[in-house]
């Protein structure tokens, strides 16, 4: 059993895109909160805080989650993963974010980390989807910007070439 | 957005979940999944002074098929219920409904208990459980008792759970073959809730129907089996007896309307 007083703060560690991190919060912070104010994980954006925009999407255990709707004290000791998490060492795009810059699939950026994080988990779990499962994926997620047309294809367009890319090997 | 102050328990069994409902009683909350209760502690709709986390208590992690029944702890989420490799043939009414409850991202996170235990009259996991005439499995420190769905079930975020109670476990009835399962809904977009939700067990000699999202609780009506003009005049009463309202939302004609189409065309698929 793990007891944590009201109106404390409480030291928590966690894995933060690989490496071990810690930081300290009152046991009714969220998640998304501490991931930003005290990790500097800035790029979960928080829209509504209560789990329909979908732009604090991140991946707890590989799971993606609203991270608006998950305690910080709650992910103690597991491993979280966000879009700083997506890209390779010196910054290198994954082959998702790549086919979302070609494709247009962003315009203010404000959805696109909750999208990412969401469509990586899916696509490891769907290699090859319909456009149906793609569309019924990003109803989980608010865009205002781009219409959604271009980020279906965009993740349509990744599963399409990781697959050629197997039929390489 | 913010919850209010409260203390934090992780509890690592069962047993200790109840330890602290025994002394805290409507001043704790489980936290299982967390994807009702969340925004109503961010929206501070509740504040707890403790909040119990069950989603690492071992002896609430498994689902699994207990006699006549497919058996949810309370710490299963409904990701891992959706995805079971025989979900269609164990219980395909959940097997259809799944799928329109939240989003992948919240069913990953969400569970099954919880939802039963949350009891939002719009849900779809409440209804499969009523129409289906499954099970809640209540706990105290003191005793456990099995109630029926329909039973547990009081009205709009309402149940017979007193509040040094756990949902420690839901019991959906395994699909036997001489019924037929069927589930529709209607939101605005996928994954809202339900305007209107239906389900219906077509069996040899009767009809079960549930309705939810207009009356505040699943609403649940059996009839002989019916064609024609007469099934038309059952779902029409049906649809005038679950007291559909106007919101925000839908018109309560169009709640009536909806009752009687999807009704109709769901029962004919079925028969």
């Amino acid at each position: 059993m793990r007891r944590m007083a009201s109106g404390l703060r409480h030291r928590i560690e966690l894995t933060l895109n690989g490496v071990r991190r810690a930081g300290e919060c009152e046991p009714r912070m969220l998640l998304s909160d501490f991931l930003r104010q005290e990790l500097g994980a800035t790029g979960v954006h928080v829209g509504c805080e209560h789990g329909v925009c979908g732009a604090c999407t991140v991946r707890i255990n590989g799971v993606t989650q609203r991270s608006c709707l998950a305690l910080a004290v709650g992910t103690e000791g597991q491993s979280v993963q966000t879009v700083e998490g997506l890209a390779g060492p010196e910054g290198a795009l994954s082959d998702l974010q790549r086919a979302f810059r070609r494709h247009h699939a962003l315009q203010c950026g404000f959805c696109t980390p909750g999208i990412l994080l969401s469509a990586s988990e899916f696509l490891e779990r769907v290699p090859q989807p319909t456009e149906r499962q793609v569309r019924e994926l990003l109803s989980g997620h608010l865009c205002r910007c781009t219409g959604y047309t271009p980020i279906v294809a965009a993740i349509l367009a990744v599963a399409a070439e990781r697959v050629g890319r197997k039929g390489d090997a | 957005m913010k919850p209010s102050a409260f203390d934090y328990v992780r509890v690592d069994c069962a047993d200790e979940a109840v330890e602290i409902l025994a002394e805290q009683g409507d001043e704790a909350r489980i936290l299982a999944g967390g994807q009702s209760l969340m925004p109503m502690l961010n929206m501070r709709m509740a504040q707890p002074k403790v909040i119990v986390d069950i989603s690492r208590a071992e002896d609430l992690a498994a689902a699994r098929v207990d006699g006549a029944a497919l058996a949810v702890r309370a710490a299963v989420t409904q990701a891992t219920v959706e995805r079971r490799a025989r979900l269609a043939d164990e219980v395909p009414m959940l097997a259809q409904a799944l799928p329109h409850l939240g989003h992948f991202q919240t069913r990953n996170r969400g569970t099954v208990c919880g939802s039963i235990a949350h009891a939002d009259p719009s849900a779809e996991l409440p209804l499969c459980l009523a129409v289906l005439g499954g099970e809640v499995v209540l706990r105290s420190r003191a005793r456990r008792r099995t109630l029926q769905a329909e039973a547990f079930f009081l009205g709009a975020l309402a149940t017979a759970r007193d509040p040094t109670e756990i949902v420690e476990e839901v019991r959906f009835p395994l699909a036997l073959a001489a019924e037929r399962y069927g589930f529709v809904e209607i939101a605005m977009r996928h994954g809202d809730f339900a305007i209107v939700g239906l389900a219906v067990i077509v069996s040899a000699a009767a009809i079960r129907v549930g309705v939810s999202g207009v009356a505040d609780r699943p609403w649940i009506v059996r009839w002989p089996r019916l064609t024609g003009d007469e099934l038309d005049a059952a779902l029409d009463r049906l649809a005038w007896d679950v007291g559909a309202r106007d919101d925000q939302h839908a018109s309560g004609e169009y709640r009536r309307h909806l009752v009687r189409t999807l009704g109709r065309r769901l029962i004919e698929e079925l028969q």
